[in-house]
């Protein structure tokens, strides 16, 4: 049975890093209340970069270290919640600056969990061999739609994108997935309202708080806990494992505190969930690549070992797969 | 009375790692505790749980008496 493997990773970051102490001559915080809280000390944000530029940095370097031409990609299957433009898809614009003529491009949108769901998508053409490689990237600039003046935000987001090659495989890739959405709260956590102002309706017209992220923080961590840990169960235990056959849980980095609460409801040491979210804050769905892409630069995926990646934000949707790397 | 005390002083202690005996229905949560706003929320998740009750508003706990006697009126 065709199976999709992921045989390369990359990442664009971008150049600017901002620390917490660098926020406190901002708003009223410090490092030690954003580093308790979150686990984050500091986050990158675009200067010069945009979510296109940094999604086709992360493409090249998975294509270099996939040793790939890159007209053999069939299609480019990017995750954002931040995008370039609603229309063309940062996908199209990927396929210019990369030269993947062959490929169809779409964006996909699941917020926080869009990578899990982008990598589905390409998951299931492989399977059904309308595609034999296929290019995911995440992206996200979440910087643009960030209230630089609300503290409990701001403090909390980062700018970045991933990558990944899929390839059909006889032997080895996506073992299992869950995907899942609770549309019934979609008001506990967004961004980037587009008002339905015209010359007719009379309706307001957009303003930047328009824009803005918003979050109930009590309702997502609840959220998060529970269904974080609800769907890495079901994956594993449909697969027939146990934890201890999970080599790493690489979990969507949204704050330390969330992962060390599933961790313990897991019965799961915290050594064995990936974070890095200390350098880069939550990077919505670029957060999951971003780790996978230094976990191999790292070394420390080896074939064969099984890898857990779960992500979960707006919407509210979550997805976790099983990976045999 | 007692019984739901001693379960939301057993959730309390695990989430906040104080001793039982520090907590009394007395005790301010966030003051007394030292536990943060993502300490509350996991305490009043516990108790979600434990009680089977929703709880809306979080700020409704400042004390664990008021805890107390939110599960209380809710059962």
């Amino acid at each position: 049975m065709i199976k999709s493997e992921i045989i390369a990773t990359g990442a664009g970051i971008p150049k600017k890093t901002v620390t917490n102490f660098d926020l406190e001559k901002i708003v009223d915080t410090s490092d030690e209340w954003i580093y308790t809280r979150t686990g984050i000390k500091e986050r990158h944000v675009v200067m010069d970069e945009t979510g296109a530029t940094l999604a086709a940095e992360a493409a090249k370097e998975a294509i270099g270290k996939a040793g790939i031409d890159p007209k053999e990609i069939d299609m480019i299957v990017v995750s954002t919640c931040s995008p370039d433009y609603l229309t063309p898809t940062v996908g199209c614009m990927v396929q210019k600056e990369i030269g993947a003529v062959n490929a169809s491009c779409m964006d996909v949108s699941a917020a926080c969990a869009g990578f899990i769901f982008a990598v589905s998508v390409a998951d299931k053409y492989i399977r059904a061999s309308a595609a034999k490689t296929v290019l995911v990237i995440a992206s996200e600039v979440l910087s643009k739609f960030t209230n630089w003046e609300d503290r409990t935000t701001c403090v909390l987001f980062g700018d970045a994108a991933g990558a990944v090659i899929m390839r059909a495989s006889e032997d080895r890739g996506i073992i299992k997935e869950e995907l899942g959405s609770k549309g019934e709260d979609w008001e506990v956590l967004g961004n980037g309202k587009l008002p339905t102002a015209n010359c007719f309706n009379g309706m307001p017209k957009f303003t930047q708080d328009d824009t803005s992220i918003f979050m109930d923080g009590r309702e997502v961590f609840k959220f998060a806990t529970t269904k974080l840990k609800e769907s890495i169960c079901n994956v594993v235990e449909s697969a027939g494992l146990t934890m201890d056959d999970i080599k790493f849980f690489v979990p969507h980095q949204a704050n330390t505190r969330i992962i060390e609460v599933v961790a313990k409801k897991l019965k799961v040491d915290m050594d064995k969930f990936y974070m890095n979210i200390e350098r880069y804050g939550n990077t919505s769905s670029a957060s999951i690549p971003v780790a996978l892409k230094e976990m191999d630069d790292n070394g420390l995926l080896n074939k064969g070992d099984k890898i857990i990646l779960s992500g979960f934000g707006g919407g509210l949707s979550w997805g976790t797969i099983l990976v045999e790397w | 009375m007692e019984e739901i005390f001693e379960k939301i002083q057993e959730i309390i202690a695990e989430q906040t790692g104080k001793d039982e005996s520090e907590i009394t229905l007395e005790t301010n949560v966030k003051d007394d505790l030292d536990a943060d706003s993502l300490d509350l929320f996991q305490i009043i998740n516990d108790i979600e749980d434990e009680f089977d009750i929703s709880i809306e508003d979080p700020n409704s706990i400042v004390t664990v008496k008021d805890a107390v006697e939110i599960v209380e009126k809710s059962r």
